[in-house]
Formats: C-alpha cells, structure tokens, sequence
C-alpha cells in the first residue's frame, strides 16, 4: 500500500512541532526517517495513527484521503505501529495483547483464547520465531515484546507499519534479528517507516532517507550517504562523532565494590555478586541491554537501594549502609538516568536545581536561610560555563530542552568537590549538540583525576568514552573489557556470551 | 514441609532472574500478640462453664447436634495450639521461608474458636444465627467491593461507594413506600447510585478532578442531601413516603433443606440471590469477555488500549456508571431488602469497608467477596455477643469490624498490585 503525507502541520501551543512534513512511502519498500530526539518524528507517526488530530495536511493511502478520528480507524485502514514505548499491558498474556480490540467470542461471549493463541503461533511460525502465546508479557525479555508487538500489528492485516525508534531497548543481535524481519516483512510488500537517529541502521536497511530537523524535511539523502554526511544533515552543521581524548593517568583504586548484590521487593537479584574496581583517572563504562541490573548498581552506590548485600568502598570509606546525604556529603556526584524523575524539579528555577544537594550548609544557606544572592552569582557562572542555553537563571527547568536539563545536572554534580562520578545515561534524549559538549566534561572530569562509573545502553557511547567496559548482563557481570573492544564481541556479551579471551582486563 | 529449600536459588531458564526469598516477620509478631491476647484471657479472665455451640434451628427438618466444650479447657488447649503454630512461623521465617497462607487462616480460626468458647462460656451460641446474619450484614458489603472493583479495574478509584449505598437506600424506602412495589423501589436504587456514579465518573475522567476528592465530596453531599430530605420530607410523611415494603425470604427448595449451609444460604431475599449471581456475573465477565478484558485493558495501559482503538474515556464512564449501578442495589439491603425505614447515615461506613474489602480482596471480586463476609462476619459476631452477654464491653466489641479491616488491609494484604493507572485520569494530548 502507497503511503503519502501532504502538508502536515501540527502545533502545540506556540511549538510548531511539524511544519509542512510531505513525506512518500512506496509498497514494498523500507524508508528511513531519521532525525534527532525531538525533530518531530513521533509527532508525525503519532497524527499518522490518529493519536494526533493535525492542523493541516492530510494523509493518503493508495492517493484516498484518509480521515482518522484514532487509533481505531487508522488501524482499520490498514496502519500498523510498533511503538517506542511498547504499547503491550504487562499482565495479560501475548495472546491477550493481541486480541485486545480485536476480539473473536465464542457462544456465551467467552473470549475465544483458542483463536488468538492460533493466530499468534501462525504469525510467528511465518517469521521462524516461536512466542509462547500464554506467557504473561511482563516476564519476557523485551525483544520478545516487539515481536509481539509486530504480532499484534500483522494480526490486524496492517499494510503499512511503522516502526517506532525500535532499536533503542534492544542488543545488536536483536536488532540485527528485528532488521531481517524487517527485510521480510519488505519483501511481503508492507510498506515499512523506519524511525530513528542511529545511523548506522539507516545505512544498513533503508531506501530511501527522509530527514527531518526542527519540524521540518531537511533533505532527502540516499542509503549510501556517509555517517558524517547523515549527521550533519541532521543536526544542520559539522559535527564531531568522536570524542577527542588522551590516554587516561591512572591513579589508585579509588572504588573497590565487592561482592555487591541488591535484592528487589519481591526477592530477585537484580544485582548478583557484583565485584569491579575503579581507579583514579579512569572511565569505567556499564554497558548492557536496559534492565540488566545497571539502574540498581547505580541506586544501590547512591544509598537508594534497599536490600543492599555486599559492600562499596570508596576511599576507605564504605558506601553501603549509610545515608543517601552522608554519601553525597563524601563526594560523589550523580547523574540519575531519568533526569526528569530524579535529576531535576521541573516546577524549580535553574538556580533552584543548581543548589538542590547542596541544601543544608554554608555557602548556599546561612542559619537556615537561603543565600540568594551568592546563589545567583553561582548559578550566573554555571549556566555560562556549561552553555545552558537560557532565557535567564529563574527560568523553570521544565521549560529548557533535554540538552539543556542534562546540562544544569552535570552542572550541579560537578561543581562539588568530587570523589567519585556516577553517571547514567548521560545523553539520553539530548540532542547530538549537547551531547558533544557532555561528553566532553565527562572526559575532563576524569582527566582531573575523578573515577568515573558510564552506565549506557548506546554502545556508541560507550565506545567514545570507556577506559575499560564492564559488561551487566541478568545482574551478573558478563565481564570486564578493554575500551577498543570491538562492538560485535560487546553484542555478544550483552547477550551474556562470555568473551572466549577471558573477562580480565 | 520437610524439604529443605537453598537460599538462593538458581532459576532453571536463562531468562528468568535468580531469586532469594524476602522474610518478613509480620506473621510471627501478630501470631505471637494474639497468643498473649488469649492467654491473657485465660489468666486473668478466666470463665468457668460450658459453651454450647447450636448448628440448627428446631424448625429445621434435619438436625444437627450441638457441641458442647468445657470453656476453659478448651481455652487452655487453644493458647497451647496457637503458641505452637508462632513458634512453628518463627521457625519458618528463620530458617528463610515464607509463612503459608494456610498456617495463617488455621490460626485465626483457632484463635476465633477460643475467643467465642472463651465468651459464650455457660451459654450457647447460635451459630445458624451467627452465620446466617454474618452474610446478611455482608451483603451491602458485597456489593459496594463489587462497585469498587469494577471502578478500579477500569482505572477509576470509587471513594463514593458509601454514598452510592447511601442514596440507593433513599431511594429504594421512598419509591417502594410510594408504589408499594419492592421491585420498583430497587429499580430506582440502581438508577440512584448509577447518577451518583456518573457525578463522580464526569468529574474524574472529562475534568480530570482528583477522584480520591471528587468521591469524598460527593460522600458528605449525599449525606446531607439525604438528611436534609429525612428531616424535612419524609420524617413529617412517614406514612406515605417512608414505609418501604419489605422483599420476603425466599426458602429455595432442596438447597435450603441442606443442614447448616440450607438456612444459612438459601434462605434469604431475593437481593442475596441477585448478590450471587452478581459475584459470578463480575468475575466471569471481568476475566472471560471482551467487556473484562478492555476493562482490564483500560485500568491497566489506558494509551495501549487507545492505540487498538477502544475508547478509554467512554469505557472508563460507562463502567463507573454501572459501578454506581451495582453498590446503588446493595443500598437497598438497607431499606426494602430489611424491611425498615429509612434513617440518616443509615449506611455507617458500609461503603469505606467495602472499599476496604476491594483492596484486601486484590481487585478480584472472588477474593472481594471473601473479604467482605469477613468484615459481616466481625459485625455480627458482635451483635451476637451483646445478646448473650459477652463479657467484653460493648464499646470494644462495637470497634471490632474496624479492628479487623484494619489488620487486614495492613497485616495480611500480600503482593498485591493494583491496577497499574488506577485512580490516573487519562489525558490525550
């Protein structure tokens, strides 16, 4: 089926979030919309399923102008989506993820269990992957889920299917495995929207490239083009996909965590038996697939872990047991990976975020009091030292762009006397201008002699940043790498294949 | 129970996380305070005599014998038991394993045997009587969790329960008193509590009001609404307007002869039948229809129920409504299903303890209505107690269904999760 948008314009408020998108996608055919976080990818894909009503435009599916009032009739005409966060509920089990809405009943109105577990296995079988249709979706792994999701959309008879960011949760293997049923589902004639900021998965499935910056088509650009021609269509100037950096001056063990393990409420180890050394001057990057254990890692050396077995030494001192404060009171910074649930508060000024740590001794506050205007002096001097791209310090932080957020926490967290830097996901959701920028503070920080502990699930960075990289896998540590370790030995062990060389380092 | 189980424990598939058991000593600590409770009683209240327990009425054509037990022996025996059942969770939990539900329910059972030997010593209980009023006094219960589950299922907290009672009891005494048909009367209860239902539905899902709020306003507005309509309408008028007819007891043939279960179940009014077939309604439809499922789908991931195309907000509405529906029937319990007029706060908080009942029973109406015979049971105990003179002060024994609810929900209530995006207003952008 022959996809086309003409005109499409949608605005939020004053945010014009897509301008005038025309965009064409042929039967049997993979085009790539690639542009960054917030370019208004999803926003598009979101009016072409009916999520979104748009202010102008219209959409085509074999040149018969389609009128969506949801995601109902969108899907009745044939629109498939698999979305970035998965639209899967976690209690019900496969089969019943993909029937809902789309129920067949038996006499009596009793679901018919047995038709949806049917189409399930036949669905699969078509693609040669098997999915148990009565395991309940939260307990499978989440490729597993997008391939329920593909299941739930093929079950419908879509004929266009977009795939939504759909890389972003996966291994390399997954997603060397989600491109080849990609390649299939093209070769069925679906017609198959790629969206995206990765370039190299463009490179390697798409035919056509559509890139889109600011709410805008920028270009089209053909699958041969190079990464840097690709990146720089898409930020709108040059940019350094490298981070430049020296050979690290290594000092002594600084964070010594030892047999560590962390228990979550209903007694799985998220964290089993971890142990690994960081050294002064030195990157430690944690890689692994989301949810492997690295979030709690992060949490249980912060002090927010309950259940916490084990300990954490840094600089004779042990972290496990004590309070989130005495521990931040020691000198380690952090950056949370979701910013906007543990980073920031949102309703807060950026001088207010700026001092948030540092709420209960001199020179912030005085007696109780809050000293405002030694606060706005500091906060003057960060958001101009960390380019935070501002109105002005009294700016509410839920107002700056994700770049900009990720900015004032590093700011915050590195202008501390710092023992130690945890930082997860530093550049999740910030665009590839910010992300240049803090990447190279995080290189800075460790070249001023602080350890640094990376958690990132993008090997990209962790390849740019890594001294060593310390592969999570199930909560257990797959093993310990050096940071040239090339990315297809990485893929394996974040598929908890253990390196044959062995896991020293 | 004499296996031994590792610490940790390897999980057989690679998917799946190891695990290690997580101990709480809940269990123990309230099994060893209820031990102490029952041997304080045996120490320092001690009640010579014997307890008669009576397991059929003399109407009845089948006989059961009574048991009759030396009160204080039986008391002794009990502590001895219960002290045997902490020492066996304190084992348990020390040896890293969790204390199993049935140890948990032969404890209580222990605990209330001892308890009622203990205070009906030198006279005989009841226990047709006792249990026969148990479910009766449950029922407006059960009907109220039936609405709180259906509403939280869906995603919308329902704290109007009580005012859905409340206004289905109104209504129910005035249109019967009116027409003198019951049936008319439990009709109007149902469109009573559906209106209440609808308020709160509106307010919560198509302006997005806080509905912990929505429902605590519209609690103290039926309250005074119907007070003030008491007072000024139907207490002058009684006559006409307050004199509800009442549903006469129904003996079902064969099933009502069965001995102790027979007049204990199947000799009741019509609304007690209507509350069977309800529970198996709800719980039938909730895990076996498409209804249940885009209910479920729609308390649980509203964004992924809208992208199959079910309409969340609608769904959401209607399901409140029939909520309302469903706890404005059990209102009637109160008048017309009684027999008695109609009174100001005649509901007493019936509709917080079904609330209650809803999260002890973990949003399932099986386990909902299990929890609110429970909290009948514990009224009626009461009740019972006063007639044959309990020892205890009938203050004390007046906080007991509350006591209870307060145990269960704190103490007992295990993993139990709640409907991911309940009580969450869902707003499209």
């Amino acid at each position: 089926m022959k996809l086309q948008l003409r005109g499409i314009t949608k605005r939020f408020g004053s945010l014009v979030a897509n301008d005038h998108i025309d965009l064409t996608v042929e039967a049997g055919e993979i085009h790539c919309l690639l542009g960054e976080n917030g370019a208004g990818k999803s926003t598009l894909m979101n009016v072409l399923y009916g999520l979104y009503q748009a202010d102008e435009g219209e959409v085509l599916l074999n040149d018969e102008v389609q009128h969506f009032e949801g995601p109902g009739d969108a899907m009745a005409a044939g629109i498939g989506m698999v979305h970035q966060h998965f639209m899967l509920i976690p209690v019900f089990t496969v089969a019943e993820n993909v029937m809902l809405g789309n129920e067949s009943t038996r006499a009596g109105g009793l679901l018919d269990l047995p038709a949806a577990r049917a189409k399930v296995n036949e669905i699969a079988a078509r693609f040669g992957f098997h999915v148990d249709p009565d395991a309940l979706v939260e307990d499978l792994p989440v490729g597993v889920q997008q391939r329920v999701e593909i299941i739930k959309a093929l079950s419908r008879d879509a004929k266009v299917l977009v795939f939504d960011e759909p890389t972003a949760v996966l291994t390399p293997q997954e997603t060397d495995e989600l491109m080849a049923i990609m390649r299939q589902l093209k070769a069925e004639g679906k017609s198959i929207v790629f969206i995206t900021h990765k370039l190299r998965e463009v490179r390697e499935v798409a035919d056509r490239i559509t890139v889109i910056r600011l709410g805008k088509v920028v270009g089209e650009a053909s699958p041969t083009a190079s990464n840097a021609e690709l990146a720089s269509l898409m930020v709108g100037r040059a940019v350094e996909l490298t981070v430049q950096k020296d050979e690290p001056k290594l000092g002594d063990d600084a964070l010594v965590v030892d047999h560590l393990t962390v228990v979550d409420p209903i007694g799985q180890l998220v964290v089993n038996d971890v142990s690994f050394t960081v050294r002064r001057g030195e990157i430690l990057a944690v890689a692994g697939v989301q949810g492997n254990g690295q979030t709690e890692l992060t949490e249980a050396l912060l002090g927010l872990a309950h259940h916490v077995q084990g300990s954490a030494v840094l600089d004779g001192t042990e972290l496990v047991g004590q309070s989130v404060r005495n521990i931040l009171e020691s000198g380690v910074g952090f950056v949370p990976e979701d910013r906007t649930e543990d980073g920031l508060v949102g309703e807060f000024t950026i001088a207010e975020n700026l001092m948030l740590d540092r709420s209960e001794s001199p020179p912030f506050v005085r007696a109780g009091n809050l000293q405002r205007s030694h606060l706005a002096d500091f906060a003057r001097e960060k958001v101009e030292e960390f380019d935070i791209r501002t109105q002005g310090i009294n700016e509410y932080v839920q107002r700056l762009s994700g770049g900009n957020q990720q900015k004032v926490v590093l700011a915050r967290e590195l202008s501390r006397d710092l023992r130690l830097l945890v930082a997860a996901q530093p550049t999740r959701g910030v665009d590839v201008g910010s992300i240049e920028f803090i990447h190279k503070r995080i290189v800075a920080a460790r070249d001023s002699g602080v350890p640094v502990v990376v958690v990132s699930t993008e090997l990209d960075e962790v390849a740019a940043l890594a001294d060593r990289i310390m592969v999570m896998y199930r909560g257990r540590i797959v093993g310990i790498v050096p940071g040239d370790t090339p990315r297809d030995v990485l893929g394996l062990m974040m598929a908890g294949e253990v390196p044959a060389e062995g896991a020293a380092a | 129970m004499s296996r031994t189980v590792e610490h940790h424990r390897v999980a057989p598939q690679p998917d799946a996380l190891a695990t290690t058991v997580v101990t709480s000593w809940k269990a123990p600590i309230a099994f060893a305070i209820f031990t102490l409770i029952a041997l304080a009683l045996a120490v320092f209240a001690p009640r010579p005599g014997e307890t008669t327990y009576r397991w059929s009425r003399e109407t009845d054509a089948i006989q059961v014998p009574d048991l009759t037990v030396p009160a204080m022996q039986a008391l002794w025996a009990v502590v001895a038991l219960l002290a045997v059942s902490t020492l066996y969770s304190v084992l348990l939990v020390r040896s890293k394993r969790r204390v199993p539900l049935w140890l948990i329910v032969v404890f209580a059972l222990l605990f209330m045997f001892g308890f009622l030997t203990w205070a009906g010593a030198g006279s005989s209980l009841p226990m047709i009587g006792l249990l026969f009023g148990s479910l009766s006094l449950a029922v407006p219960l059960i009907y109220g969790s039936l609405a709180g589950v259906i509403g939280e299922r869906a995603g919308v907290v329902n704290i109007a329960i009580e005012a859905q009672l409340l206004s289905g009891a109104f209504t129910a005494a005035v249109v019967a008193s009116i027409t003198g048909q019951p049936w008319l009367g439990l009709i109007a209860a149902m469109v009573a509590g559906m209106l209440v239902g609808m308020v709160l539905a509106a307010f919560a899902i198509k302006y997005f009001v806080d509905q912990v709020i929505v429902g605590v306003v519209l609690n103290v507005l039926v309250v005074g609404l119907t007070s003030f309509f008491f007072s000024q309408v139907l207490a002058p008028n009684a006559a006409a307007l307050n004199t509800p007819p009442r549903f006469d007891r129904l003996h079902i043939p064969v099933l009502g002869d069965i001995p102790i279960i027979g007049p204990v179940f199947f000799r009741q009014t019509i609304i007690v039948y209507l509350m069977y077939i309800a529970v198996a309604l709800v719980y039938i439809g909730l895990f076996h229809t498409r209804w249940g499922l885009r209910v479920r789908a729609v308390g649980e991931h509203p964004q992924a129920a809208d992208t199959v195309g079910i309409r969340v907000n609608s769904t959401r509405f209607w399901n409140v409504a029939l909520a309302g529906a469903i706890a404005g029937l059990g209102g009637t319990f109160f008048t017309i299903g009684s027999g008695i007029a109609f009174n100001k706060e005649m509901t007493a908080g019936a509709g917080f303890i079904a609330l209650a009942a809803v999260i002890f029973g973990q949003w399932d109406p099986i386990k909902a209505t299990l929890a609110a015979l429970l909290f009948g049971f514990a009224s009626n105990l009461q009740n019972t107690l006063s007639v044959i003179g309990s020892p205890v002060p009938s203050e004390f024994m007046l906080m007991l269904p509350y006591v209870v609810t307060i145990f269960a929900v704190a103490g007992l209530v295990g993993k139990s999760r709640a409907p991911a995006a309940d009580g969450k207003p869902y707003i499209k952008s």
